[in-house]
């Protein structure tokens, strides 16, 4: 085991209670503006009330909003999910020229900054696209995002695959199950749990993202960080945002607690 | 190729296992139809796309009307180091990003060291929690509570009145260090996980040998966890660089190269494209550098 020092611990100490401290402090200020009185955010808060919470449910634009923002998510997950599993079981069971740049091909769009690939997407959705007479409007939004999406359903179910064992399949394909017979009886159960964590992550991904969506977002159609930034942009009712921004932080524990519940049970195989 | 003379060294249990699961000889059609989908997507459609804006960046637009016109010229490439200020948010956006990268490193070992090896268990599953969670927050959530922190009437200064003095408010810094409240943990958790796979045995090794705990983790665990440093600077490096609505919501007048690129997006979408290939040159390098190191596969 490490040693310590008496100093250095309590040094190593105070710096992670700083971190901590420093993570958190900033969004209980987020939660604590959703109830105050004033219109701008503020602290120390001027005091109590829940009418924000009665407009931001009662808001139309919001409900639309996240509506937009679920089938988005939902559309890009179905397709991440599909391109990211054949994606790691083609890397994971095969040996081949150029696996090292397929995964780098599969990095590369959450490697490079979101402005780029924005940019690019919408490059091709407003120059390219209509030359040859596509109008590709919503669904250019899911394509974007399932782009990259994929690298979370392909690094959660790669890495359950390489531990799989591969001797099931064989024994499987002996008794006389056909590929897809294997695949749906043998195959899918023992990588399901993975399989199900990248595509929350996947999900989360795709329901978190700003600038990607910036510039392939169709004209008038906005999601849920969109209907933030346009509030944010002009504030005069900053407190109704803050309502919002706690309502995902209620909500991004879904994928922390599914995400720690996997690695746990990988833990324990 | 091994020698006629070289005895081959039997295959490890291991390599048996791998061996089995790829398949090497049979069943290429299977591969073709595996990665065919996933790859085509990304081809056609990802790299179809980057590919075209590097063919817009060689346009032009008509000054009077404002129309893209298709042709050749490399005055877009050649305005990114002929206007000054174009130059200076390159060069400023590099240094914010490496700034954020440097920060995050040393923030994040300290932090990984203490939840891999000094934490109790019970104190080591919060942390790990603690560190994830805002991970998923939000990213416009966590804009918004840096600007109730770093705001005139925000937190920071009411912390700071009763010492007589005030936050820095809205610029440069604050850039620096909202980009690192973003993305601290992509650089925190993969540091944590290699700091948890280094044995104990090599931490009583070095005791024994005499070397105190800074000389430890200087020689024995920062070699170890480099891999892991570079995949995850990779992360906090590339999100810094190309990100701009933390420049326009707390950066006060700081640009970053994104802003330059969405100001241009709609007026003069030529220089937009250019300048969308210095953060591409930047992370391309950055990438190359990591793939030699062999740390991709970490990501």
């Amino acid at each position: 085991m490490l040693q310590l020092s008496k100093s250095a611990r309590a040094v190593l100490v105070s710096i992670v209670a700083f971190i901590v401290l420093v993570i958190y402090v900033p969004l209980l200020l987020v939660v604590a503006n959703s109830f105050n009185v004033a219109r701008l955010a503020s602290w120390p808060i001027k005091g109590l009330t829940t009418q924000w919470w009665v407009v931001a449910w009662e808001s139309p634009s919001i409900r639309e909003a996240l509506l937009n923002s679920v089938i988005v998510a939902l559309g890009a997950t179905f397709f991440a999910g599909i391109l990211g599993t054949m994606a790691a079981f083609a890397l994971q069971r095969y040996e081949f020229f150029g696996r090292q740049s397929i995964n780098l091909l599969i990095v590369l769009p959450i490697a490079l900054p979101g402005v780029v690939t924005g940019v690019a997407f919408s490059n091709t959705y407003n120059s390219v696209l209509p030359q040859i007479g596509i109008n590709i409007g919503y669904f250019g939004m899911i394509v974007a995002h399932a782009t990259f999406c994929i690298v979370m359903v392909f690094n959660n179910v790669g890495a359950r695959l390489r531990r799989m064992n591969p001797g099931l399949v064989e024994a499987s394909m002996d008794l006389g199950a056909n590929v897809w017979q294997t695949f749906r009886l043998v195959t899918f159960p023992q990588f399901r749990p993975a399989f199900v964590a990248g595509a929350i992550l996947a999900f989360a991904l795709s329901f978190d993202e700003v600038i990607v969506t910036i510039f392939t977002a169709p004209p008038g159609v906005e999601t849920l960080p969109l209907w933030i930034l346009k509030e944010m942009a002009r504030p005069n009712q900053a407190s109704v945002v803050n309502v919002v921004a706690t309502v995902v932080i209620l909500f991004s524990l879904i994928p922390v607690y599914v995400s720690l519940r996997m690695s746990r049970s990988d833990e324990d195989d | 190729m091994t020698s006629v003379l070289q005895v081959p060294e039997p295959p490890t249990q291991a390599e048996v296992k791998v061996a089995a699961a790829r398949t090497p000889r049979q069943n290429r059609r299977g591969l073709l139809w595996l990665l065919t989908p996933p790859t085509a997507w990304l081809l056609i459609l990802y790299i179809g796309s980057l590919f075209f804006l590097l063919i817009t960046a060689f346009w032009f637009i008509n000054p009077f009307t404002s129309k893209v016109i298709p042709g050749f010229t490399l005055e877009n490439f050649v305005s990114i180091f002929t206007v000054p200020a174009y130059f200076a948010t390159a060069v400023r956006s590099l240094l914010i990003a490496l700034a954020v990268t440097l920060i995050a490193i040393v923030l994040a070992v300290p932090i990984a060291i203490y939840m891999a090896k000094i934490a109790s268990p019970a104190m080591r599953a919060f942390l790990a929690v603690t560190i994830t969670l805002p991970l998923w927050a939000g990213y416009l959530v966590k804009l918004i509570a840096m600007r109730v922190v770093f705001t005139e009437n925000g937190f920071l200064n009411w912390l700071l009145a009763p010492f007589g003095i005030s936050g820095p408010g809205f610029n440069t810094s604050t850039v620096i260090i909202t980009l690192t409240y973003l993305w601290f943990p992509f650089m925190a958790l993969p540091v944590y996980t290699a700091v948890r796979q280094i044995p104990n045995s090599y931490f009583d090794a070095s005791a024994d040998l005499g070397a105190k705990s800074w000389r430890t983790i200087r020689t024995v665990v920062l070699p170890l966890i480099k891999p892991a440093i570079i995949a995850g600077s990779v992360f906090t490096f590339s999100l810094s660089l190309g990100d701009y609505l933390v420049a326009r919501f707390v950066g006060g007048s700081t640009q970053m190269i994104g802003s330059i690129i969405a100001s241009n997006i709609n007026l003069n979408p030529p220089v937009a494209a250019a300048f969308s290939f210095v953060p591409i040159t930047f992370v391309l390098v950055y990438l190359w550098v990591v793939r030699k190191m062999g740390a991709l596969e970490r990501l």
